[in-house]
């Protein structure tokens, strides 16, 4: 019986494994050193902040994966024998396998800054991420502050957690405006009020020199870049974004870049081995994708495809509409199709803004400015349908299609306010004195 | 349910609360305190003034430590350290406020004479007489336990109520839940009966009624003396009792057809009603394993089964034989009940096989079966009971172990242990009518958002009556379940927008699917519809 060996148990591995149990009677086995079983990384803010305990988070009872035949193993691989196939672990053990699949996920970046190996110095990635974090704040004793550098989606949710524990936050973001480099300007700018809103000590256009520490060796400050201020804490949140976490691969003779190079089949150089999720880097980027996704639901999407690849039925990594989505504070994201910030845009590229006066809720559409078709939408305290968009995405509606079709695509609870017509209102304002 | 103790709920440990929290705490204790000591007999002379104090004081203290709690926030999900707090994580102050609850319910329903009623037309004295004047405004008769109960119950349900319309301020669905089953409680289950007892006479008496209370909740809107009372006080009687059959058989269909059972079980009922108020903060210690669903279709649908047969043999016990007297005989009674039972299940069977899982077909068809059987045994022993007990006998078992121990002491006794649904889960024979049709009947679902569940779990681990919802988000499947009470709560708490209730059509509810959207079209294609 073919063995598929699958390293790391986060959602591109477990998907994988689920779906080839689904088409296959394959031996199956899923290694990881980070925890026993499966558990949404996305929950783990959940837990520090006291909404969930850790069982909460695990998507799948314990029982699932005897009843599935999906054998675990707990254990680092050190490094990949590609022509043995076989995997060397830590503590000596080894695994035989017949194909592979490498879904081992990210690690937090980190840039050089001196300092950033000091104790209470840490990213937000893992399970052991968070279990250092409760050692390092665990309130407010503990740590009088925290600095946080890196204005991306950890950065904001690092914060969030600290701030349920009523420790202060200072956050550095590099961008003139959070998230700038993604979101356009009226949204961007939105949301650092926001920010701001909640007590937090956001610093923008602002960089870390160095991280500087106590007799002890933990951290004690930091120094500001570009003012040469010194911010006393005790905790440093490294939330700068994330890379491949493939350093095991290294006397490997699978080839890596920044990640572990794929094909559209999400096939490596070495027959036989694959790679998923944030851990993978396409030679070619697809569409206006990047070539590493380090997203949820693309890990998942990678999971669905490959499982049909290894069971005979091969299948080049596709995907639909780019979607997304992310919560910022109180206010919930979602992306449906393409909105570049002014950043990164071309110039066929156009943006209808509105914004709620209450400032936790707007909208921005993007459309093609020669043709009117709309290209994507950026949604903030409202929620829209999936299915919808996805639709006109594919239909290559126009602009004013999916403005005046606004209320199809809404998906608030009952009985919330709509704000369609003054969407509607604002729209056409707009398009007049353009 | 004790206002007492849930007064405790609040919140956090001691050292997270200001000095303003802990004053606004003070305050309700001290409303409460007057309570104890009416129990423990202290003669208050001015009875007016020391329930009005008591009552006062702990809504004054409740709103307060509320407004200090959530006022000051941004509106957003409010959940922070609610598995930290003793109360709401199974520690030593949630076991101790179930132990003092369950208590509380076992004097209620067993000792009330220990609350100060007074038997053979003694007057009150205690707890029970402090309400004797409220109690007077009202019907104009003294208070009884129940009455006691019933005050404390709608209080519980009115200032808890407002801790829940702060909380969720971002969330009208939520607010407007709320503010009905306060409306319900208030009026229907508190206000209304005790004015229909003030127009009572030597010649005219309507039986208790709280109008929101459908049969087979209210198992004993049947019995022969309220059937009796109902008859003799005329037209208002006969249109009560009528509108009581309505209920269960005419306008329960047709709202759960529309709206799902939530209409009732969040919206309405006043159990249901305890519980998403006081009972919010336990919400997330409902059990959200496999095993715990297992027990549950048993057990409610056991209780199900006992409340038909136990009402079938308690009318079918003052029903005549003679059908010159009256048309409804003994036996036209029970050829009905037979008929009626064999007619849903004819049709569920008929319609909706194909969406009946295995076991549950196998127990439709058992408990058919022990129906069909017993009626069967009475025909053919001929003795002068039904079903093989005496119809008392059945009325008093169940009255005793549902009525009393299921629904009071478990069901709400229980909520720092076990979660505040217990009893609308595993007990309610309403509940699982309702559910019965929510799943096969009805246009209610909650909608999953394409691609866009992350799988975190917040809406399992909320959701009050164990479902695991994230089991169905992140195959974008509808959750169309028996026991959904749709309070929403898991949409609320979604931090992607993957959640939505709504009532559409029945065509394609039901929608597993392998690969979700966002992926290749082909492979959806391939997958989803093989």
């Amino acid at each position: 019986m073919e063995h598929i060996v699958i390293i790391g148990n986060g959602i591109s591995g477990v998907t994988t494994a689920r779906h080839i149990r689904k088409n296959s009677d394959k031996k199956i086995t899923i290694v990881s050193a980070e925890s026993n079983h499966f558990f949404s990384r996305t929950a783990l803010m959940y837990i520090y902040m006291g909404h969930m305990t850790y069982e909460n988070t695990k998507p799948y009872e314990d029982w699932f994966w005897k009843k599935n035949r999906i054998e675990l193993k707990n254990g680092y691989v050190k490094n990949v024998d590609t022509a043995a196939k076989t995997l060397h672990f830590n503590n000596g053990d080894t695994l035989q396998y017949d194909k592979l699949v490498l879904a081992t996920g990210s690690k937090p970046n980190k840039f050089g800054w001196p300092g950033q190996d000091l104790d209470g110095v840490q990213g937000l990635y893992s399970k052991q991420d968070l279990e250092t974090l409760e050692a390092n704040a665990p309130n407010n004793e503990v740590c009088n502050r925290a600095v946080i550098v890196g204005g991306g989606l950890i950065g904001i949710e690092l914060a969030e957690m600290l701030m349920t524990r009523n420790i202060p936050v200072t956050f550095l973001v590099r961008e003139s405006s959070f998230w700038n480099g993604v979101l356009p300007k009226g949204e961007s700018a939105m949301i650092n009020r926001h920010i701001e809103s909640h007590h937090i000590d956001l610093r923008l256009s602002t960089n870390l020199k160095e991280i500087k520490a106590d007799e002890n060796g933990r951290v004690k400050s930091i120094i500001i870049e570009e003012t040469g201020e010194e911010i006393a804490c005790n905790v440093v949140g490294l939330t700068a974004g994330v890379t491949p976490n493939i350093d095991f691969l290294k006397t490997s003779n699978i080839e890596t870049d920044k990640g572990i190079l794929v094909n559209k089949y999400l096939e490596t150089n070495v027959p036989d081995v694959y790679a998923i999720g944030d851990c993978a880097q396409q030679h070619e980027a697809i569409g206006q994708r990047r070539p590493i996704e380090a997203v949820w639901y693309t890990g998942r999407m990678m999971g669905e495809v490959l499982a049909q690849t290894i069971c005979g039925n091969k299948m080049a990594y596709n995907p639909g509409h780019w979607f997304n989505s992310a919560k910022f504070l109180d206010i919930e994201y979602q992306t449906y199709g393409w909105v570049f910030s002014e950043r990164n845009k071309k110039d066929n590229e156009s943006h209808f803004h509105w914004k709620h006066e209450d400032d936790t809720k707007c909208i921005t559409v993007a459309y093609n400015n020669t043709t009117n078709t709309f290209l994507g939408i950026n949604t903030f305290g409202i929620r829209m349908r999936h299915e919808v968009f996805n639709r006109w995405l594919t239909e290559e509606r126009d602009i004013d299609y999916v403005i005046k079709n606004l209320a199809t695509a809404n998906f608030d609870p009952e009985f919330f306010s709509h704000f369609e017509k003054d969407i509607i209102k604002a729209y056409n304002q707009q398009l007049q004195t353009a | 349910m004790s206002n007492k103790l849930n007064h405790n709920m609040s919140l956090a440990n001691a050292k997270d609360l200001s000095t303003k929290q802990k004053i606004a705490s003070g305050i309700g204790v001290l409303g409460l305190f007057i309570l104890v000591l009416a129990f423990l007999n202290v003669g208050f002379t001015n009875k007016v003034l020391w329930l009005s104090l008591s009552l006062g004081l702990i809504t004054a203290g409740t709103i307060w430590f509320t407004n200090l709690a959530y006022l000051g926030k941004s509106k957003g999900i409010k959940n922070d350290g609610v598995w930290f707090k003793s109360i709401s994580s199974r520690g030593i102050i949630g076991w101790i406020t179930g132990v003092v609850m369950t208590a509380f319910y076992i004097v209620l329903y067993f000792k009330a004479g220990w609350l100060g009623l007074g038997t053979d037309g003694a007057p009150n004295t205690g707890l029970v007489a402090l309400f004797d004047p409220l109690s007077k405004v009202l019907s104009g008769n003294p208070a009884s336990q129940w009455f006691v109960y019933g005050t404390l119950y709608t209080v519980a349900i009115l200032v808890f109520g407002y801790k829940f319309l702060m909380k969720y301020r971002h969330n009208r669905y939520e607010q407007i839940r709320t503010g009905s089953v306060m409306f319900f409680q208030l009026a229907f289950a508190f206000l209304i009966p005790e004015f229909m007892a003030r127009l009572n006479s030597d010649s005219f008496k309507l039986p208790y009624y709280d109008l929101k209370n459908i049969w087979p909740l209210n198992y004993y809107n049947f019995e022969q003396y309220r059937v009796d009372e109902f008859i003799s006080a005329g037209t208002v009687g006969t249109a009560l009792l009528i509108f009581g059959i309505l209920s269960i058989f005419v306008i329960t269909p047709i709202l759960t057809f529309k709206y799902g059972k939530r209409w009732y079980c969040s919206w309405v009922c006043g159990c249901g009603g305890l519980a998403e108020t006081a009972g919010d903060p336990f919400r997330h210690l409902s059990n959200k394993k496999q095993y715990a669903w297992k027990v549950e279709r048993w057990v409610i649908h056991s209780v199900l089964v006992f409340v038909v047969l136990m009402t079938t043999a308690v009318v079918y016990s003052y029903l005549g034989d003679d059908s010159s007297k009256y048309w409804l005989t003994k036996n036209v009674f029970l050829f009905s009940v037979a008929g009626i039972l064999t007619l849903v299940f004819a049709l569920t069977m008929i319609f909706k096989r194909q969406e009946l899982g295995k076991d549950a077909k196998l127990g439709a068809i058992g408990y058919f079966a022990i129906i069909m059987a017993l009626i069967g045994m009475h025909f053919f022993s001929g003795n002068s009971n039904v079903f093989l007990f005496e119809a008392e006998t059945l009325r008093s078992t169940y009255g005793f172990l549902i009525g009393a121990i299921f629904s009071g002491v478990i069901g709400t006794g229980f909520y720092p242990i076990f979660g505040n649904r217990v009893w609308c889960r595993f007990g309610c024979p309403m509940a699982a009518i309702l559910g019965f049709q929510q799943r096969l009947f009805s246009k209610f679902r909650i909608t999953t958002n394409g691609g866009q569940c992350i799988s975190c779990g917040n809406c399992s681990t909320y959701c009050e009556m164990g479902i695991d919802v994230r089991a169905y988000a992140q195959k974008g499947e509808n959750i169309v379940r028996s026991s959904c009470v749709g309070c929403g709560v898991c949409s609320a708490v979604c931090p992607r927008g993957v959640l939505k209730l709504e009532n559409d059509s029945m065509d394609g509810r039901i929608n597993p699917k392998e690969i979700l959207l966002g992926n290749d079209v082909n492979l959806m294609d391939l997958l989803n519809n093989k």
